[in-house]
């Protein structure tokens, strides 16, 4: 009691449908800029919820309905933002799970390069830890660190997409 | 949080201007669009022009290697070009870059 929380934390539930994923990545980008983020590392973190939000919008409920969910929450540490998109529906199917996430390859023909599957990739390749569990349906947590000798107050850009 | 798409065509070349941010709700409109265009017989080239586009995710990249496909099929001609440094990351990243930036020295 009284004492600062190790973590502030702010959670948005949205409808798990396209025209709202714009705006986890708004909210997102807001906090990494508060934060102190760099350019860079703030349209890394948006464009990763971006791409966790989309995996809930396509592929989470199997009858999409009005009222599915999807919540995003985040946790502003002193060195770092942590973010779960988390959802209620069927879980990953076992393929996914058991395929590693990788880019389209050079050698590889086009028609057997699949459309989609580059979300988690991408998820991956832009922060720095990644966490995926399916247990009454899926959460992706990921986190970036502030890396406070990048950061300078006064040319710090502030993203508006 | 739109996306805009102006076209111009001469000769079977088109070219398509994107502006805006291509994310998992305006990018239906780039699909519709694009495969539309590299399935028709007469069209043999389209460019597209991302020098306006803010943002990009899997969901643009997903289209473009739908497009390609198409084009592998029709034989249309397809490219992107005056990618920004962010748009270009992601096409490196996700390994599309090589495939849809034509070198230099080729035809333009």
């Amino acid at each position: 009691m009284g004492q600062r929380p190790e973590a502030d934390v702010i959670t948005l539930t949205l409808p798990a449908r396209a025209e709202y994923v714009s705006i986890a990545r708004l909210t997102v980008s807001g906090i990494a800029n508060r934060m102190g983020f760099p350019y860079e590392d703030i349209e890394d973190i948006k464009l990763a919820v971006a791409e966790a939000c989309t995996n809930v919008v396509e592929h989470a409920y199997d009858c999409p309905q009005g009222n599915d969910q999807l919540r995003l929450s985040c946790w502003l540490l002193a060195d770092r933002l942590v973010v779960e998109v988390r959802d209620k529906g069927k879980g990953l199917p076992l393929e996914d799970r058991q395929e590693a996430p990788a880019p389209i390859r050079p050698d590889v023909d086009i028609d057997e390069v699949k459309e989609g599957g580059l979300g988690l990739y991408l998820i991956h390749s832009v922060m720095d830890e990644v966490q995926v569990s399916s247990n009454d349906g899926v959460a992706v947590t990921m986190t970036k660190y502030l890396q406070r000798d990048e950061v300078s107050c006064d040319d710090r850009a502030i993203s508006k997409a | 949080m739109e996306l805009m798409i102006r076209e111009n065509s001469q000769d079977g070349q088109h070219l398509l201007y994107l502006e805006g941010e291509i994310d998992a709700y305006t990018v239906s409109k780039l699909r519709d669009l694009l495969l539309c265009l590299v399935n028709r017989p007469e069209v043999k080239r389209v460019a597209v022009d991302l020098s306006a586009v803010e943002y990009i995710d899997s969901t643009g990249i997903g289209t473009f290697v739908a497009a390609m496909k198409a084009c592998k099929q029709t034989g249309c001609e397809l490219a992107v070009q005056n990618l920004s440094p962010r748009v270009e990351r992601l096409f490196r990243i996700t390994g599309l870059y090589e495939r849809m930036v034509p070198h230099k020295g080729e035809s333009e």
